[in-house]
């Protein structure tokens, strides 16, 4: 079925509002798109990792969550999601379950990339038939915008501060969409927000419908942490597209696939200036930063375009 | 008349869960609770339960995944030892905070460091206070009988319950055991009916809530309440069992303690060795007994209060050690409820004892009646902290 | 005894708190006001707006509802915190950020 934004949007949303996210937030958007994708007769367990999201949605006696929901540990929200899931099977084939139920793990960065990487790469390769969404902020924002492994090079954040000897974080983004296509699951897809929300919209269908394990990677900005103004959040994500630094593609069984390709790739720069995480690379003297960066960016997509030519 | 058969404790545990054939069970390998997973796999890959099995990637995702099974409406059951416990132990606070009755089996086993695989209590007495009801079998058979019991005391008070037993002293030593008909199990152990559930379709519900300081506690004396309504739960489940197999289970057992002058307080295996030590003692004319703790959480205050104040000395033995320089945990818990009840005539003393698998003979239990008899006539307790066949 | 989210107030009994502070219905946070943390307040001109409905996804807070005819709605200030995506992602400037006067 094409996708149509206002039939899209006159599905029930499945996430409500009283949730206690920052104005502006990229997470919620990313949650309330990817439950939009159930069709609407399907029942659906959530299941949250610890994070800004989750003690924003479930502080008590008060639950954003329209569908039933979980929230167990930071590191063990994909495990928890594989238990809800078996469980659906046991019941099932015993027959005290008729109706369809999905299940979904919405988890941070650092519940994903970090300290829920072991439980996430367990869950994923064992087949359950869940989707695990990765809201990607770049950083540990629920502590206070400490660095992870997600956390772009010489981003400034609170434990890896652009001092005078050390210019920020100096290690590279981890490529955990590709990570999770090593571990051979049937879907796995980056996306974020852009235009009329197709590219989401679509791949979050995509990766719910699919029998067995599911990955979606939603780049999901952080005013606060990248500190740019909340209202400019669509400029951002599509600085990220029209850049390559967040290509849109997703992986159909192992079969690499481009959802996007930029008519005029932009210069990095038009995505950092934007925010204060990246200001000291600005400064006279850094250049080399912002090339580095440039540099990275153009053989990832190079290899990017190449694994999606075979 | 049940089943006469050999098993192992290990062997034992697997056959009670295959009788009750569960809905979900998550667990990972360590030493010496390996096998129980071993075993469950091939009933369920022979088809004899058709419970989902979860070979999940460590014993935290073991638990994390019982959570999430518990929470959908299932009866879920993992299996540990040691490391494993503790790599489980925040999911097991958890567990107890969201009022889910999962079950555990434990074969307890030392603690790292230094690396050893035999037993003794470090990691169950390590979790002693995750909200977990701990009940502990001496032998391969009361092993067996608690596991059969353990789902109906659990899903009676909302809590999530430890079985467990010693590691390779029981789990792995085959014992003659009687088992129960597998109809009379199913009876007993009857359907579980959650009364809220993530798959109801037609109520939703949300777990693992962030509770403000407002809420916070009212939850946990509720979860408080839960452990002492457990008590009595415990006893009934016990009689219960009793009626139907001939072998009734209460908080604790009292072994020749009528007159007892001097008493050890004791949990697991060991309890046998010192049974026969008892029994040797009491044949010289000695006034000796003995007091097994089957449960520990529930704590049996108010039974070991009524079942000490006659004693002249006791001796509390731990198989784990708190390092606070004072004592063990049994001995800190046996002693405040003596204290809150006013109970200050016996004189207590301390021994860790049998760590790491160090041999728990029937003389080193003599040896601890020795020195009660002494402490009795004297009344000089001395070092209450002691150490058990420690060579010095 | 209630289990209701409604009846778990900040005076509520451990008696009758909900076991594990576990909740039984759904979207329970609908009555909690976010509102009133907003100091910007977007303010549409509907002669700019051509129900485009660009607007309606970019929201974080579900402030702009759709109608049962598939056209945006009203905002919902009881939830809107003011963040201004709306506003800038509006092809047509039917969205302005004014000042909330409270």
């Amino acid at each position: 079925m094409n996708y149509n934004l206002k039939e899209n949007l006159m599905r029930e949303e499945r996430l409500s509002g009283g949730h206690r996210m920052c104005a502006g937030c990229g997470s919620p958007i990313a949650i309330r798109t990817v439950l939009r994708q159930l069709e609407p007769g399907d029942k659906a367990v959530v299941t949250g990792a610890t994070s800004c999201m989750e003690v924003s949605t479930f502080m008590y006696p008060y639950t954003a969550w329209k569908d039933s929901f979980i929230h167990n540990a930071f590191e063990n929200a994909a495990a928890t999601c594989s238990g809800v899931e078996t469980a659906y099977k046991a019941l099932k084939k015993r027959g005290k379950i008729d109706e369809t139920w999905k299940f979904i793990t919405f988890g941070g960065d650092g519940g994903t990339y970090d300290i829920g990487f072991q439980s996430l790469s367990g869950a994923m390769e064992r087949g359950h038939d869940m989707v695990y969404v990765c809201y990607d902020n770049e950083a540990y924002m629920n502590t206070g915008i400490q660095r992870s492994s997600s956390t772009p090079h010489f981003a400034d954040t609170t434990t890896t501060p652009a001092g005078t000897v050390i210019p920020g974080k100096l290690q590279k983004k981890k490529d955990l969409t590709k990570i999770m296509v090593a571990h051979g699951v049937p879907y796995v897809a980056q996306t974020t927000f852009i235009g009329n929300f197709k590219d989401i919209s679509e791949k979050a269908h995509r990766a719910i419908y699919t029998p067995g394990p599911a990955f979606l990677n939603v780049m999901a900005p952080c005013p606060r942490g990248w500190r740019y103004p909340s209202e400019k959040l669509m400029e951002i994500t599509k600085m990220a597209v029209e850049t390559c630094i967040w290509p849109l593609y997703e992986v159909v069984e192992g079969k690499y696939i481009l959802s996007y390709e930029p008519k005029d790739k932009r210069p990095v720069e038009e995505y950092l200036k934007l925010q204060g995480r990246f200001a000291h690379m600005f400064k006279p003297g850094n250049e080399w930063m912002i090339e580095q960066v440039q540099q990275e960016v153009d053989r990832n997509w190079e290899a990017l375009l190449k694994l999606c030519e075979l | 008349m049940g089943i006469r058969e050999r098993l192992s404790g290990n062997e034992a545990i697997a056959y009670a869960m295959k009788q009750i054939n569960p809905d979900v069970m998550g667990a990972f390998p360590i030493t010496p609770s390996t096998e129980i997973p071993q075993y469950f796999s091939a009933y369920v890959d022979n088809g004899e339960v058709d419970t989902e099995f979860i070979a999940v990637e460590s014993e935290h995702s073991a638990m994390s995944t019982c959570i999430g099974a518990e929470a959908a409406g299932c009866r879920a059951i993992s299996a540990t030892s040691s490391c494993g416990l503790c790599y489980m132990t925040e999911m097991l606070y958890v567990a107890a905070s969201d009022r889910l009755p999962i079950t555990l089996a434990v074969s307890c086993r030392a603690l790292s460091g230094p690396i050893n695989i035999n037993n003794d209590h470090s990691d169950a007495m390590g979790v002693r206070d995750t909200g977990w009801l701990m009940l502990f079998a001496e032998t391969n058979q009361e092993a067996y009988d608690n596991y059969l019991q353990a789902m109906r005391i659990g899903e009676a008070v909302g809590l999530p319950i430890m079985i467990c037993q010693d590691g390779f002293i029981t789990s792995h030593a085959i014992e003659n055991i009687e088992l129960v008909e597998d109809e009379k199990v199913k009876a007993f152990v009857g359907e579980y009916r959650p009364k809220h559930y993530l798959l109801n379709k037609d109520e939703p519900m949300a777990v693992g809530a962030y509770a403000t300081p407002v809420y916070y506690m009212e939850s946990k004396r509720q979860q408080a309440q839960a452990m002492m309504d457990a008590k009595e739960v415990i006893r009934k489940v016990g009689a219960e069992f009793g009626a139907m197999t001939g072998r009734t289970y209460g908080l604790i057992e009292e072994y020749r303690m009528e007159d007892a002058e001097e008493a050890i307080v004791i949990i697991g295996s060991s309890a046998g060795t010192a049974k026969e030590a008892v029994n040797q003692l009491r044949q010289g004319g000695k006034k000796v007994g003995l007091i097994k703790v089957r449960s520990f959480r529930p704590f049996p205050a108010e039974e070991l209060c009524a079942a000490l104040k006659h004693v002249k000395a006791f001796a509390v033995m731990d198989k784990d050690d708190s390092f606070n320089a004072h004592c063990g945990p049994m001995y800190a818990e046996v002693c405040a409820a003596l204290y809150a009840a006013g109970i200050s005539g016996p004189k207590g003393i301390n021994y860790i004892y049998g760590l790491g698998g160090r041999d728990v003979r029937v003389e080193s239990i003599q040896h601890v009646f020795a020195e009660l008899e002494q402490i009795a006539s004297t009344g000089d307790v001395g070092e209450t902290y002691r150490y058990l066949d420690v060579r010095e | 005894m209630s289990h209701l989210a409604k009846d778990m107030t900040p005076d509520v009994k451990w008696q009758d708190i909900t076991p594990g502070c576990n909740i039984f219905e759904g979207g329970t946070s609908q009555t909690v006001e976010t509102g009133d943390w907003r100091t910007m307040k977007p303010v549409l001109d509907a002669d700019k707006c051509r129900q485009c409905l660009l607007c309606v996804p970019v929201c974080p807070d579900m402030s702009i509802p759709m109608t049962e005819d598939g056209k945006r709605g009203e905002f919902n200030y009881f939830f809107c915190k003011g963040c201004g995506i709306c506003a800038s992602a509006c092809p047509f400037g039917a969205i302005t950020m004014v000042r909330d006067e409270k």
